[in-house]
Order: structure tokens, then sequence, then C-alpha cells
């Protein structure tokens, strides 16, 4: 009865071997094909790096005033306006300016990168069931496996720096975004839906028209998410070369500095709320037609 | 009066489930609707329905909830892919039309009225009322003045700038009336447009329809639960029962033949008196003297001008000419709930 106690098991020998065989192939489609797919993404890299510079040589004054604007146009709300420029003030005090423009800027390109593949995949998911039996599975699998997991392949083809960062921010960052789509398209009332169609609305109409509109408050409610997982990501990016507010975590962590872990972390919260209550609130405001002169 | 047929549907049948095009078989040789869905695992929709509906005239299809009538609306607009059938409208059968032929006939010839007005609730009234014409491409400024006209028509002006949300149930299909009304299509698909309204406003809308109908002329299709709401409207009735129309008629003939149990049953709580009208019942044979009554009076108001003269029997006229008589008994008989008939079973429940 010896297989009743020990599970079965591969022989040592064999699995070595299958590792072995993982292993090499992935070097050799790294080492063939490595280089072509960074200079795929290099256009990208351009673009980060440009805005990274920028927001980092512009004068800050400058820096909190357009946030400050970006601020109002999101909100609406003096506090919010305020407690922003405050936040920005008090991270440039402690001395952490530069790592949180860094970090600002590929927050903002890992989210608009996310934008605009994760929205156009969503619109798909949500045309067809057999695409949405497909993709669920991959997103559940890109929230939940462990982050490291997926850092050793993108390290592997694309070494160390900020491309390979940016991939393992977005891998994490975009399924809510694909998710929200998807479910904001499907939720839209059917009926309203049949009323465009009765009308004669073509694909298009309908789209542009009635589905996407209608569906914008959980889009939103994607991007939010979307955001809030990129920053959730900052530390973890660090480790393969990301500069930001998650490097001096990171340092600390590996030399017991509490101080800097906190400040630096307490920054990473400071720009998740500021980007969480703009963010929450455009995308109340984009439901005001709902709201009803007696109180439905 | 014979008036031409507008919308001809025939021979249609629609079965939701598994191979409906294999069951039409099963339902043609008697199957019931009961036995396919036990059997087959298949849901009979619509069985061989047949209606002509005549042009400019109001008619109005009743049955209960499952009786397939939103189903047989769906179909006219080919919201829902029958199963095999026709819809003949003006000469063109629309189920066979392409996808862009379809769009068209959407576009220029019918329109629809939603039960639950399907408003988009993220555009304005007038925008809602635009829609149409908006997805035709008309140009803004056309589509707003031209959506403005039933804004007004309807009684909504000063409301062009709300959303839907704000208004009340009532306005909120005015909307939808309006909304249908301005791409100007010939036919009007109602689907229960009024059922979600309360008792008062939906009087009164009933009234607006009917006002509208006086002046346009447009072939509409009323489906409806309510058959005080059906006899009021409407011209022609085709009741509906499991997918089957179980009676055709103008609401007279209905009151007075009912055909099975269904309809008997259906009529029992209506105030007969007030749907019924004098030349229903009167004998064109018999000239009487007495109170002359206009042949077109529901028997309600003839009661009160007999009992009134105190007299039994009264002239019937039309247009001032003498054309018949009306006796009292007949008319007391006529507002007696009919007796049921014996033999029939009611398993319709």
């Amino acid at each position: 009865m010896s297989w009743y106690e020990n599970i079965p098991t591969m022989e040592r020998q064999e699995l070595r071997d299958l590792k072995k065989f993982i292993d090499i192939s992935f070097k050799d489609f790294s080492r063939t094909y490595g280089d072509g797919i960074e200079t795929f993404f290099d256009p990208l890299l351009y673009f980060l790096v440009w805005f990274e510079k920028l927001l980092i040589n512009a004068p800050w004054p400058l820096i909190i005033l357009v946030i400050a604007i970006l601020a109002w146009i999101g909100s609406r709300s003096w506090l919010v306006v305020a407690g922003t420029i405050c936040s920005f003030l008090v991270i440039g005090y402690f001395g952490m300016w530069k790592d949180t423009m860094s970090t600002l800027a590929i927050i903002s390109v890992s989210t608009l990168l996310c934008i605009s593949v994760g929205i156009p995949i969503g619109i798909l998911m949500s045309r067809s069931d057999r695409l949405q039996s497909m993709v669920t599975p991959v997103l559940d699998v890109m929230q939940t496996i462990p982050s490291f997991v997926y850092l050793i392949p993108v390290v592997m083809l694309l070494g160390i720096g900020k491309v390979p960062g940016l991939i393992a921010v977005c891998i994490y960052a975009i399924p809510p975004i694909v998710r929200l789509t998807n479910l904001g398209i499907r939720l839209v009332d059917k009926e309203v839906l049949e009323a465009a169609e009765s009308f004669g609305a073509s694909y298009n109409q309908k789209l542009f028209g009635v589905q996407i509109p209608l569906a914008l408050p959980n889009i939103f409610a994607g991007v939010n998410q979307t955001i809030m997982m990129a920053l959730a990501m900052v530390v973890i990016a660090s480790m393969i070369g990301v500069k930001g507010l998650g490097v001096p975590v990171l340092r600390a962590v590996s030399n017991q500095y509490l101080a800097l872990g906190l400040l630096n972390g307490l920054a990473i919260v400071a720009l998740a709320i500021i980007f969480d209550r703009i963010s929450q609130s455009f995308g109340k405001r984009l439901q005001k037609h709902l709201e009803s002169a007696h109180g439905v | 009066m014979v008036s031409e047929t507008k919308v001809a549907i025939k021979n249609l049948y629609k079965i939701f489930g598994k191979d409906p095009a294999g069951m039409i078989n099963h339902v043609q040789n008697g199957i019931s609707k009961k036995e396919l869905l036990e059997k087959y695992g298949s849901v009979l929709a619509l069985n061989d329905v047949n209606i002509d509906i005549p042009a400019r005239g109001i008619q109005v299809i009743m049955g209960l909830s499952g009786s397939g009538k939103s189903t047989l609306i769906r179909h006219v607009n080919r919201l829902i892919e029958p199963t095999s059938g026709e819809i003949i409208v003006d000469g063109q059968n629309v189920l066979g039309m392409s996808k862009t032929e379809l769009r068209e006939f959407r576009r220029h010839t019918a329109s629809m009225v939603f039960q639950r007005f399907a408003l988009l609730p993220h555009h304005t009234i007038v925008d809602n009322v635009s829609y149409g014409l908006t997805v035709q491409k008309v140009p803004k400024q056309e589509a707003a003045e031209r959506s403005q006209q039933w804004i007004d028509r309807v009684g909504l002006t000063g409301y062009e700038k709300h959303f839907p949300s704000q208004l009340s149930g009532g306005m909120q299909q005015r909307v939808g009336l309006a909304r249908a009304l301005a791409t100007d299509a010939e036919i009007l698909l109602m689907d229960e447009a009024f059922s979600a309204l309360d008792p008062l406003i939906r009087t009164d809308m009933q009234d607006v329809l009917l006002g509208l109908q006086e002046e346009l002329h447009k072939t509409i299709l009323f489906i409806t639960h309510d058959l005080d709401e059906a006899l009021r409207i409407g011209e022609n009735i085709a009741i509906l029962r499991d997918g089957f129309v179980v009676q055709k008629g103008t609401p007279q003939e209905i009151v007075l033949n009912p055909a099975d149990k269904y309809v008997t049953d259906f009529i029992k709580d209506i105030n007969r008196g007030r749907v019924l009208r004098v030349s229903s019942i009167m004998d064109s044979k018999k000239l009487k003297n007495g109170p002359e009554i206009e042949r077109n009076m529901v028997l309600e108001d003839a009661l009160q001008i007999l009992s009134k003269a105190g007299v039994f029997e009264a002239t019937v006229t039309e247009g001032g000419k003498s054309i018949g008589s009306v006796e009292l008994g007949k008319m007391t008989t006529a507002i007696a709930r009919p007796r049921e008939k014996a033999g029939q079973s009611d398993t319709y429940r």
C-alpha cells in the first residue's frame, strides 16, 4: 500500500530534466527574440524617460499648479485641491520630491498604457461570451500570481530597467479596467439597447452612443482601481530597477531604517489618496444624469 | 368598411430552444405547449399567428403575461427573429430584408414605444426625442426643430433640458411617444406602452394617443393585458393565448360572442354597459316609436334615456334617420354577465 501513503511523484531525475528543459527553452527564446522585443518597446521607453525628465526638471511650483488644476477639474472640491497642494509641499519638504516625480511618471504612463490596452479588450470581451470565458481565467492568473514569479521571465527577456518594470506594473494593474469595462457594457439596460436597435441604430451608433456612455461610471471605477494597483506595485517594481519612492523603501527594509521607510511609504499613501479622490469624484460626476429631482 | 392591410402577419411561428426549426413539425402536428416543453425543452412562443392589420387603424393584441404578445410585436420590426412565417409590410416581407434594408425599415417605417420607456438616461429630453433622427444622421438643427414640435405636441414644453430621471412615469412615456412619432414612421408599435403607469395617468395617455391618432392616422399595433384599455382604444382586437390567436374581432364582437372560456373569463369583469353600443343589439327589422337613440351610443347612456322617458322601447337613429329599434329587455340581457358555457376546461391558468 505504498501508493496510499506517499503521493505519486515524478522521478527526481525526470523532474530536473523537465525544469532544465523549460529554463533552457526560455533562455533560447529570450536570446533569439529578446532584442527584437526590446526594440518593440523602445518608443515606450523614450516616452517614459522623456516624461520623467519633464516632471523632474520642471519648476516645482508649476508642477504643483498643474496638479492642483487637475485636482479641481476632477473633483470640483476645494478641500481636495488644498489637500493635494499640502501633500506635495510636505513631500518636497521631506526631500522626496524627485522620487515622487519618478513614481508619478511611471504611474501615469502605466495607467495610460493599461487604459489604451484594457478598454478595447474589455469592449471585445463584452461582445462575445466565448472571449469572456477565455480572458477571465487569464485575468484571474494575472491578479493572483505572486508578482515575483512573473518578474523572473520579464527580467530574463528584457533585463533590468524601466520597461520591464512598466510591464510588471501593467500585468498587475490591467485586470480591473478590463473587467469593469466588460461588466459596465454588459450591465447596460437591455431595454435601452433594444430601443436604440428599434430606431435602426447601427453597430457603432449603439456602441459609442449608448453602451460606452452608459458604462462610463463602471469604466471609471476600473481606471480608479488600475491606478491604485499600479501604486501598490511601486516597491516591487523598484526591485528591477524602476526609480522612485520604492527604492528608498527597499533600502529601508534591508537596513532597518524605520523613519526612511515610513516617510516614503506615507508619500505613496498620499499619492494614492489624491489619485483616488480625484478619479472617484470624477466618476461620480459622470453619473450626474441619474440624480433625480424627486429622489427616486 | 373595407380598408387596406398595412401589416400582414402570416403563419408566424416562434419557438425558443434547441433546434427550433425541427420543432415546427411537432407543433404543426398539434403538440401542446406544455408537452413541447416537457418532451423537448423548447418553449412555444407563437403558434401559427395570422393577423391582418388595417392601415390607419389601431389593432390591439391582448393576452395574459406569457401569452407571447411582446414576442409577437418584436417580430414586426424583427427585434426577434422568427422560426418561420412572413410579415408583409406594404408588400415587402420584413423577414426577408437584408441588414441594411431592415435598418432603413426601422428608421423610417416602424417606430416603437416601450413598456418601461427605455429612454436614454444620459440624454436630455430633446436629445431623446430626436434620437431616431440622430440615428438617421439628420442635421442637428433640423432634428432639434422637428423634435420640438413633438415635445410641444405631447405637452412637455419647458422640459427640453431635463433628464429622463427627473420626470414622472407619465411624462417619461410622453417622451417615449414623442420619440417614436418624431421619425414620421407610418407604423407605431406600442408594447404595453401604458401598462407601467397608474390608472389615472393611463387614461390620460390613452386620450393623448387617441387625440393624436385622429390627426395622424398611423397604423398602430398596441399590446396590452388590460381589457378595458383594449376595448377603449382598439378598433380591432386579437386575443392571444399560449402564442395562439383565440379570437379576432371588434370590441363589440368579442364582448357579445366570446370564443371560449378564456375570453369569457377575460370579459367577465368589464363594465359591459359602457362598452356595448346600441347598434350591436338593435333590431333593424322593426321600426318603433319612442325616444331617439343614436346608434353609436353605449348601453349605459341609452338606458338612462329610456328610464327617464319611462318607456321600454326606443328608436335607433343614424344621422337623424330611423334605422331600427331596441328593447329594454334586450339591453339588460346584453349587460348581464353571460352564463358560462359548460364543458370547457379552464386549464390555461
